[in-house]
């Protein structure tokens, strides 16, 4: 398969409270390692399965959340042709110039309908620890805390999730590969780039720009019960799980970090061929789409984001 | 054992609560044991760290020290006028709180919201 244009999530920059708080619970307790700081306090992470600079930016600041979803483009030629696209959508693109973060080229910005920022580059410098490339060991660091290999996807909320929809499959060539509709309309959305069974998703909700939950992905089932355990040692705030979602088929656990802002680690989601059908959900399943063993959501899951 | 501390929740019962603890974990304890009885729907509980906001309360009366939380949820005017996030205050004496969830502004509205307005 021949991939162009987005090729996957690149990172997420995520709104902390008290960064050394924060950075104990993604570089201890979640397994990311630090990779620099800049010289306004943001903080460069990275999971050591991963090539690119960074995948997660923390900044300190007086409320949680998100301010930026990054993606990485094949090249950029890609770049300039997605920009085009993005402003002939209607959506003013801001160029944020190659240092902005450590170790990244030029970024192109827009904020989408939902109230989200998305950002497309298409560099990224190499940075420690990656993964060896010649007569490859399985890892070159002993992987600690979870174990998390790399960043897998975010989930937003906000409204008019029917024209992000809209603008991710047309202007940026992602695919549907669920949704739910319920008698409200179309409530979820799950977008894939690449092969995973979603790199990005949306659910509907009144307020813009809100954070569902930043996720990294695991090796196995196994490792969803050594990221329990780590829950429970460390006094981590506990959301729901170990379980199964319905949505993407994948395996998980939900909990918070130190500023409240919801994390996910999983593994074991299906994987997505660009020609395979969309998979509907509607509101007789939509329990078991959320939470396959459950089969319904607490009220936590639905209500409380950053 | 700890010190411990009395949580009065208005309307609601009564959580023991020790030292060191967050006064919002006292409280889904005491629900957990039927001590919070009177309530009239589940505690409202979110992250724990201070970022949701929806164990907003106002306490009455009573010490304790907290940790940061998010402005988005209590500004510092609120702050000074005695509300909290309940996940992230530690009481330092018995302390009588409110639970005043803030209102969530979709269709996600809990029993919780529509009970208090």
């Amino acid at each position: 398969m021949a991939m162009t244009g987005v090729l996957r999530p690149g990172f997420a920059q995520i709104r902390v409270l008290d960064m050394e708080k924060a950075l104990e619970h993604y570089t201890k307790r979640v397994g990311l390692h630090e990779v620099t700081r800049g010289g306004d306090g943001r903080v460069y992470l990275k999971a050591a399965d991963e090539f690119d600079h960074h995948s997660l930016v923390l900044r300190e600041a007086d409320r949680a959340g998100i301010d930026v979803a990054g993606f990485k483009v094949a090249s950029e030629a890609d770049l300039d042709a997605l920009e085009k696209r993005v402003s002939a959508f209607g959506y003013p693109v801001e160029h944020v110039p190659a240092g902005e973060q450590p170790g990244l080229g030029r970024r192109i910005g827009f904020t989408v309908c939902t109230g989200h920022r998305i950002e497309l580059y298409a560099h990224a410098d190499l940075s420690d620890p990656k993964p060896p490339t010649h007569n490859p060991d399985v890892w070159d660091v002993e992987p600690h805390g979870m174990r998390v290999r790399r960043f897998d996807h975010v989930l937003l909320l906000g409204p008019d999730i029917d024209k992000a929809l809209d603008f991710f499959e047309k202007v940026l060539d992602f695919r549907c590969t669920e949704r739910v509709d319920t008698p409200d309309g179309l409530t979820a959305v799950f977008l894939s780039c690449g092969m995973k069974a979603h790199d990005i998703a949306f659910v509907k909700f009144g307020e813009p720009a809100k954070l569902h939950h930043v996720s990294f992905e695991l090796e196995s089932w196994a490792d969803i019960g050594h990221a329990a355990d780590i829950i429970t040692r460390y006094d981590i705030s506990h959301d729901i799980g170990p379980t199964r979602h319905g949505l993407t088929q994948g395996r998980t656990i939900y909990f918070f970090d130190p500023s409240g802002n919801r994390n996910e680690v999983f593994t074991g989601d299906y994987t997505y061929y660009p020609d395979n059908p969309t998979r509907t959900w509607d509101e007789t399943q939509i329990g078991k789409g959320l939470f396959y063993y459950e089969r319904q959501a607490p009220e936590s899951f639905l209500n409380v984001m950053t | 054992m700890p010190a411990a501390f009395k949580i009065a929740v208005e309307g609601a019962g009564e959580a023991t609560c020790y030292e060191g603890e967050r006064a919002l974990v006292a409280m889904e304890r005491a629900q957990s044991f039927g001590r919070l009885k009177n309530l009239p729907y589940k505690l409202p509980v979110g992250c724990r760290r201070g970022g949701c906001g929806i164990c907003r309360a106002r306490v009455l009366s009573g010490a304790y020290r907290k940790d940061l939380m998010s402005q988005a949820h209590i500004s510092e005017e609120e702050s000074e006028a005695g509300l909290v996030l309940s996940c992230s205050i530690y009481p330092l004496s018995d302390i009588e709180l409110r639970i005043e969830p803030p209102q969530v502004a979709s269709k996600t509205k809990t029993a919780t919201t529509s009970e208090e307005k």
